[in-house]
């Protein structure tokens, strides 16, 4: 440090470059765990949403629509608790508790260290439940094949304008709650327009876990998403 | 709060180019579509670089603006909260064309 008296400074400041993504090492673990599904031939995807859009009920009710279909693993993640992941044990799945400790989306360590503890070879589709948050998940690559986003008509019609940074970084996209449409105040033209903009040609499909309507095409792309990649046991 | 997980990314990538250097100030491009909260990242910053040479690193952010290009007539726009139609022809046939960075730019060392 410099003390009071006149001096010329002899510090120097040199600007080094940088230029690296600052998520650089989790996207690097991320791709890590890409590879470890693609070797042992599963299909991933990450399910992201706002707490109350329904992550829960879609999961087991694409879970029962997939049954016969696909061998299916599930990782629930949680700031705490793990009541999610007793249900899908519940209804016949592995599945694998990840506590995040308070913070509010999985990572891809959180990921590699969960995979180790599935039977893996036993799988053919991997379901993650990301944190419920809107913010942050889809800026923490896990090494999934498809973010999936989940929105719900009670939600409202703006989140895409809100949230654009997560309405860009998916692959599918769920509108839930459909049965209420008639309902509440709820523009879907002006809803999907925000999501065209962020994301043209997305997959979407609007369903209701309440009445069925609309999961059998959901359960069907995803089977036929999955095919095309990996071959089932 | 994510920032605590990104805050530890940054150190990580700052401490491996400082190369033994002391850190003054680290440099962060942050677009738009990118969020974090400056004054949680360096919050967490003040408590994870204590006792390495980025202590007392200062960190600044520069934020890029969300940015949309319009392909009806071209007109370049930052979008607003409410809506992303054009606002010189009202089009929806516009795209993200910037705001999504989220780099370490670049840091100075003494
Ligand atoms: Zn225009």
């Amino acid at each position: 440090m410099c003390d009071g008296h006149n001096h010329t400074h002899s510090h120097t400041t040199t600007r080094v470059p940088v230029a690296e993504q600052i998520l650089s090492a989790n996207d690097r673990i991320a791709q890590r765990n890409h590879s470890l599904l693609h070797q042992k031939n599963i299909y991933g995807i990450n399910i992201m949403a706002s707490p109350g859009a329904g992550k829960t009920s879609v999961l087991l009710k694409t879970l029962e629509a997939l049954q016969g279909r696909l061998k299916i693993g599930v990782i629930e993640g949680d700031p705490a608790g793990s009541i999610d992941t007793e249900r899908a044990i519940k209804a016949g799945m592995p599945a694998i508790q990840v506590n995040t400790g308070g913070e509010c989306h999985m990572d891809a360590v959180m990921m590699e260290d969960a995979l180790s503890q599935l039977p893996l070879d036993d799988l053919d589709l991997l379901v993650v439940e990301n944190v419920g948050n809107l913010i942050c998940p889809a800026n923490f690559r896990l090494g999934t094949h498809l973010n999936l986003v989940i929105a719900s008509i009670p939600e409202g019609d703006d989140k895409p304008y809100k949230y654009p940074g997560m309405y860009m970084g998916m692959q599918a996209l769920i509108v839930n709650k459909i049965d209420i449409l008639p309902y509440v105040p709820f523009d879907m033209d002006y809803f999907q327009q925000g999501v065209e903009i962020l994301n043209p040609g997305i997959a979407t499909f609007p369903l209701s876990c309440r009445t069925g309507e609309g999961l059998d095409a959901w359960a069907d792309w995803l089977v036929e998403k999955a095919r095309a990649e990996i071959t089932p046991k | 709060m994510h920032e605590l997980s990104v805050t530890q990314s940054i150190l990580d990538i700052v401490l491996q180019h400082a190369k033994e250097r002391k850190v003054q100030q680290v440099n962060l491009v942050i677009g738009q579509f990118s969020s974090i909260v400056d004054d949680s990242v360096q919050f967490y910053w003040d408590i994870i670089a204590k006792e390495t040479l980025a202590a007392e690193a200062k960190l600044h952010f520069e934020r890029i603006p969300g940015e949309m290009t319009c392909s009806s007539c071209n007109h370049v726009f930052h979008p607003g909260s409410e809506t992303f139609l054009c606002p010189a022809c009202e089009s929806n046939a516009v795209r993200v064309s910037g705001g999504r960075e989220f780099q370490v730019d670049s840091i100075d060392v003494e």
